[in-house]
């Protein structure tokens, strides 16, 4: 479903993803773990026609996002590191424009509408407008609104960055099902080792734009002798912060000192 | 077709439902009004220019129709902030689409704020020539009202964040505004300041809702009309060219 050949991408000097190679198949569901500014988001891009890349190949259900766009897009859902809806439109309006965007016929439309909103618990908000709702009905919202279209395959960019783990667990049990019941290909990125553990058959490990190892979760700690994933996950990529990190701090350092300087 | 639709209805639907937002945006040109319309009033007839609030309602409502439409335009950096745009830019929807859908909804946003002030202006006192007036004063708003929005747009593809914002009231809001003749006649004013009106688009804008209120115009309302169109025709197409290069 998906297939990416030494695909690399770099910002002026900086190379953000270093020629990465890696296949998902149909009906899959694969995790893209890494530490801040590894290149997690950076490959989602390309592979959602957002950036181009600088080299390499990349294949969505046998298209090329850089060419045929249009077509790559209706193939996939997507739901951001960030929010994208419409805070001003309710519910059903922000699915509505969705579906309006990726032309589902208008009466498919309301009945997949109410079916998809019914399933993320949201059918009975669904006339509030969104400023209203808390941060996990928003990324119910998002991935309800990311599978109106029925796409092939799903991105998932940390979708549950910021939630509680009662919202985290809902929402990975109703992607395992959606995963299940539809076979939708799931392609996630995430920081928390035991979520990419609990769903994804499949786990690819970026560092610094590579990829240092890829195998199922069991593969993973085989080949680091660790007895968790987060274990293996240190061990492969280190302990030390990432340089993201440490210059947000070295910022704040100085501009402390030049406030003690005053 | 559809799509267009869709985008125009959202930015109508975001207008209605901020109350606020429209109340505030005739703050200022009830303030102009009642201000400069009725303190320059009295020096404005002893120069023997007859009466001003209606020479200045139709400025008035030109400027209206610039600030909303800019706003409009300029709004795009709050979508993109705020997440929509990563939404319309994933969608299998030409870039073209969206930008065209958007303007023509800013645009009938700023027109609409336009016939508010309007209607404001006659209940102040001023009077338009005649009921043909109000179509041709409706056409020169729409057209005011799409070049801006798309110029906004424009200037929101470029900007990241709202940090640049305060220089584009500043340095091209303003100015827009006070050189283009809304506040005062460009017959009898220096050359250097008539030459930077004749470059301002909004003197024909100010200029072609004048010669559709009142009958007084200072380019001719063939040439305003010629100005506009082709000037909107330009900041449409600048306007589809950066949006189409916008990069998340």
């Amino acid at each position: 479903m998906i297939r990416v050949q030494d695909l690399t991408k770099t910002f002026g000097e900086l190379t953000a993803v270093a020629g990465i190679s890696f296949a998902v198949e149909a009906g899959e569901i694969f995790a893209f773990l890494g530490p801040n500014g590894a290149g997690k988001t950076t490959t989602i891009k390309m592979l959602t026609t957002l950036l181009t890349p600088t080299s390499g190949r990349v294949e969505i259900d046998g298209l090329d996002p850089a060419v045929q766009r249009n077509e790559v897009r209706k193939r996939f859902g997507i739901v951001f590191q960030d929010p994208s809806l419409d805070d001003e439109l309710t519910a059903y309006e922000n699915m509505d424009i969705h579906g309006a965007f990726y032309r589902v016929p208008r009466r498919l439309r309301g009945q997949r509408i109410e079916r998809l909103l019914r399933l993320f618990d949201l059918w009975e908000r669904r006339d509030d407008p969104v400023k209203r709702f808390s941060g996990g009905m928003r990324r119910r919202l998002e991935i309800a609104r990311g599978l109106l279209h029925t796409p092939k395959i799903l991105f998932l960019d940390e979708p549950t960055l910021g939630l509680d783990p009662q919202t985290r667990n809902q929402l990975w049990t109703l992607v395992a099902q959606l995963n299940a019941e539809e076979r939708v290909t799931v392609f996630l990125t995430t920081h928390y080792m035991e979520e990419a553990e609990r769903v994804a058959g499949r786990i690819a490990i970026i560092d610094r734009g590579r990829i240092v190892a890829q195998g199922s979760p069991q593969d993973l700690k085989r080949q680091t002798g660790a007895e968790t994933l987060e274990q293996a996950f240190l061990a492969l990529t280190g302990s030390s912060i990432r340089e993201e990190d440490a210059s947000a701090v070295d910022r704040m350092r100085s501009m402390a000192r030049m406030w003690r300087r005053r | 077709m559809n799509i267009v639709y869709v985008l125009w209805l959202r930015q109508l639907k975001r207008f209605v439902r901020s109350r606020s937002r429209i109340v505030g945006a005739l703050g200022q040109p009830v303030l102009f009004l009642v201000a400069l319309g009725f303190g320059f009033g009295p020096i404005f007839e002893r120069a023997g220019q007859g009466s001003y609030i209606q020479f200045l309602a139709p400025g008035v409502m030109a400027m209206t129709v610039l600030f909303t439409s800019i706003f409009a335009g300029i709004e795009l950096i709050w979508d993109r902030q705020f997440g929509f745009l990563k939404e319309t830019l994933v969608a299998p929807v030409p870039r073209l689409t969206i930008m065209i859908g958007r303007t023509l909804g800013g645009a009938t946003v700023a027109v609409i704020q336009g016939l508010v002030v309007f209607a404001i202006c006659s209940l102040a006192g001023f009077r338009a020539s005649g009921f043909a007036a109000l179509p041709r004063a409706l056409a020169f708003m729409a057209l005011i009202a799409v070049l801006f929005t798309a110029l906004g747009t424009a200037i929101a593809s470029v900007l990241q964040d709202f940090q640049g914002f305060q220089l584009v009231m500043n340095f091209l809001v303003m100015p827009v505004f006070f050189l283009s003749g809304a506040l005062f006649p460009l017959s009898h004013v220096p050359r250097p300041l008539a030459l930077v009106a004749s470059v301002d688009p909004l003197a024909y804008g100010v200029d072609g809702l004048r010669s559709a209120l009142i009958g007084i115009s200072h380019f001719g309302a063939a040439t305003d009309l010629a100005v506009l169109a082709a000037l909107s025709a330009v900041s449409v197409a600048v306007g589809s060219y950066l949006f189409s290069r916008i990069q998340l």
